[in-house]
């Protein structure tokens, strides 16, 4: 049933073809974003964990 | 800005806590009580339940299940609060999730002694529980995802990601594997057969390890790590980068736990290729992990939590580094089936997941009391105690898994194997098994400290069920110009789509030919169905869990087709529902065992396995003498077979239970040839009928191999 379905898409082949480029695209631009990035949201981001909006926790590093 | 207040739950986080470290001594003992009984029968007691076959099951799925299933949930419900500033979507769904899933953990307890089992590795669970999980895997999804709208933080931090990818792949796999066809309440076959079963099952098994054990650990690290060091990652372009690649790569390594079976070879070399890439992207996380620590490894001498941390992710970089090499065919060829892979995962399970629960819980439970911990010296001593349990535990296993490997495959100069009794090599391991037992209670002993001064700390201090935080509710402020992965992280829902996408493809891209294009799988015109009596006796072999010491997969080595007989095809499992070809040898291979010994050995052997094979660690399993197979399910079995693609002609269940009578009738007659009185309808006879079939399809005199070209 499904089977049949699936071996008479035309050219199905393609659709490989069509994921690699577009993952190979998207890491890419992922390495090229990371390296442009704004320095001042990295170190937000990575700030994060150290501060969590508690009143005993250390506000140290969050826009130092 | 107007703050607003509010506070984070910590009372979901403690029930967490509690059943981490609860199931975590339960897990071990029963891992401890497995590896007595691989040297020792006598610790299989003699009573089904606690048989090797169901008890290793049992083990598993308790230490991935109940105690690293709910360290993960205790790390994500305190972490995810704190890095969204807000409280979870729903306590009522937050405590749903809790009792939800140790409802499952109870059923599992109860199931596998009982011997209800799929016998698929990690999946062992019937078809009621399978559901079960999926319910309260979705309630988990819907309160992280709920959390994550109404976050005040504008971005999502990569441990948040790493729990999207978690909750989206565990809910695919799961889903996808367990597709099965119930045949009464505790009983289903799988919806796929041989090949094509052992394909998703691995495809399964392997991303259960990537994403429970790996992706919701490295949230875990990215964020316990640096609140324990009390700095930020060393990198988080690398933690992105690590990321996207991670979960894109892991999903196509599965078939690498099938080189060299009957799986198409062009997946065999798929599974191969991407698990070498994986080394990047976990070695990218691993020394993310360790140098955040860069200027306070001072530090690491004195802070228990951080030498923890330190050893599990100095674990997670030696086994991830260890995975890709073991999927190199060649070495592949050597340690596969042996207790090599057995160290293996120890590593990632002792080292990496245990020492990374234990670092989180000597943070956690001072924290979440508001006290220090109350013995330094007793939880240095837990650190010292497991990391020497981790040493004994895997050096043994290492050098058992060589010698296994070396004396299946020697030689004597004339050609013939030196070691023709698989038992020899068995016995020749049991010493290094004895070590390993010791490792095991080392680990155990420091987990047993560990829950003493924890109880001990908390008693020590006051609980903060709530604690109050605020923050500003959350703006379209941004951080100037971020580019398109900041936005992407402030969109959750297509961030997870994408993530899911990103674990589909390599899935989809080796499943659907596998399942699509026939001559993959040649048909072989002599393999026939099971008789409804080898039905009966197949899903004894199920039940009593044989599959976890013997394999059905004879490779297309020399020192194997010259031991067992020839190597296995693809076309001979094309009704398997499940798939029987295992992953370990402990016992030797059962592929090719039907009319390898007569009835009245396997009546023996079963009976009492000492007295045919001196030296033997194979339990007894005098129970199937007793107990009788329940003919009434017979029309039950061939319909869900049916079902699921096994061509049994309408209306056999009809007539089964006939010929059912007459193959026993044969058996019984064979066995009273020899002095053995025993009932028709016994167990037993159902085990011999099938275990005589094994393999014999492609003796059939005439047989024409017809691939489909």
């Amino acid at each position: 049933m499904y089977k049949n379905i699936l071996q008479s898409i035309d050219n199905i082949a393609i659709w490989p073809i069509i994921s690699f480029v577009i993952f190979f695209v998207f890491f890419l631009l992922l390495i090229l974003w990371t390296f442009t990035v704004n320095k001042q949201f990295i170190k937000h981001m990575s700030n994060m964990p150290i501060d969590d909006a508690t009143s005993n926790s250390n506000p140290a590093g969050h826009e130092k | 800005m107007e703050l607003e207040k509010f506070s984070y739950d910590n009372k979901i986080v403690k029930a967490f806590i509690i059943a981490t470290v609860v199931f975590g001594l339960v897990g071990m003992l029963v891992g401890l009580t497995a590896a007595l009984q691989l040297v020792w029968p006598i610790f299989n007691f003699d009573l089904q339940y606690s048989t090797f076959g169901r008890i290793r099951p049992l083990h598993t799925n308790a230490i991935i299940f109940a105690f690293v299933g709910n360290a993960m949930f205790a790390g994500i419900y305190y972490s995810m609060q704190r890095l969204l500033k807000t409280r979870m979507f729903s306590d009522k769904l937050s405590w749903i999730n809790f009792w939800g899933w140790q409802a499952i953990i109870l059923a599992a307890a109860i199931t596998l002694p009982l011997g209800l089992t799929t016998s698929k590795e990690y999946a062992e669970l019937e078809w009621p529980i399978d559901i079960a999980i999926t319910l309260i895997w979705v309630v988990f999804g819907i309160n992280m995802i709920g959390t994550i709208l109404r976050r005040r933080e504008q971005h999502m931090y990569v441990a948040i990601w790493f729990y999207i990818a978690t909750f989206v792949t565990v809910a695919v796999l799961h889903v996808v594997n367990s597709f099965e066809m119930p045949v009464n309440l505790f009983k289903s076959y799988s919806f796929y057969a041989g090949v094509q079963d052992a394909l998703v099952q691995w495809w399964y098994g392997h991303n259960a390890v990537a994403f429970f054990l790996t992706t919701p650990f490295l949230g875990l690290m990215y964020y316990y790590l640096p609140k324990a060091a009390n700095r930020p990652v060393y990198s988080y372009r690398l933690s992105i980068i690590h990321f996207w690649s991670l979960i894109f790569i892991y999903i196509w390594a599965g078939p690498h736990h099938l080189l060299y079976t009957s799986l198409p070879d062009w997946a065999q070399s798929l599974g191969t290729v991407f698990s070498i890439m994986l080394i990047a992207p976990s070695w990218g996380g691993m020394l993310n992990g360790l140098l955040t620590l860069r200027g306070a490894w001072d530090r690491v001498r004195e802070d228990v939590v951080l030498k923890f941390f330190v050893v599990a992710v100095t674990a997670y970089g030696m086994a991830t580094l260890e995975g890709p090499l073991l999927s190199l065919k060649n070495i592949n060829a050597i340690a596969h089936f042996t207790d090599w892979i057995v160290a293996h995962v120890h590593v990632g399970g002792l080292g990496w997941n245990g020492f990374l629960i234990f670092g989180m819980l000597y943070w956690l439970v001072p924290k979440m009391w508001d006290t220090k911990i109350y013995s330094n010296k007793l939880a240095n001593l837990h650190f010292w105690l497991g990391t020497l349990g981790i040493i004994f535990y895997a050096l043994p296993m290492y050098i058992s898994g060589v010698v296994q490997s070396l004396m299946w495959k020697e030689f004597t100069p004339e050609g013939f194997l030196v070691y023709k009794n698989f038992l020899e090599t068995t016995v020749q391991i049991l010493p290094l098994h004895m070590l390993r037992a010791t490792g095991g209670a080392l680990y155990l002993t420091g987990a047993i400290i560990m829950t003493y001064n924890l109880i001990k700390t908390a008693y020590a201090g006051k609980f903060i069920a709530n604690e109050d935080a605020q923050a500003a509710p959350l703006t379209t402020a941004s951080h100037g110009n971020t580019g398109w992965h900041a936005v992407l992280e402030r969109k959750p829902i297509v961030f997870t789509t994408l993530a899911l996408v990103a674990i589909l493809i390599g899935g989809v891209i080796e499943m659907v030919p596998t399942f699509l294009i026939k001559s993959n799988v040649p048909t072989i015109a002599s393999v026939k169905p099971y008789t409804p009596l080898e039905l009966h006796g197949r899903d004894i072999y199920i039940r009593e869990g044989c599959v976890n010491c013997h394999t059905q997969m004879v490779r297309p080595f020399r020192s194997e087709t010259e031991r067992y007989g020839e190597y296995s095809k693809s076309g001979e499992y094309i009704y398997d529902h499940p798939f029987l070809w295992g992953s370990k040898r402990t016992g030797p291979d059962l592929q090719r065992v039907g009319g390898k010994y007569g009835d009245s050995w396997h009546y023996y052997h079963m009976l009492d396995p000492g007295s045919v094979s001196a030296g033997t660690i194979m339990p007894a399993y005098p129970w199937l003498y007793e107990q009788l197979i329940d003919r009434d399910q017979t029309a039950l079995k061939i319909n869900a077979l049916r079902t699921v693609g096994v061509p049994y002609a309408e209306g056999y269940e009809e007539t089964a239970n006939g010929d059912l009578d007459k193959q026993a009738a044969r058996i019984v007659e064979n066995l009273q040839m020899e002095g053995i009185e025993v009932m028709p309808d016994a167990e037993i006879i159902a085990l011999i009928a099938y275990l005589q079939r094994l393999g014999t399809d492609i003796k059939v005199k005439d047989n024409t191999v017809s691939a489909n070209q």
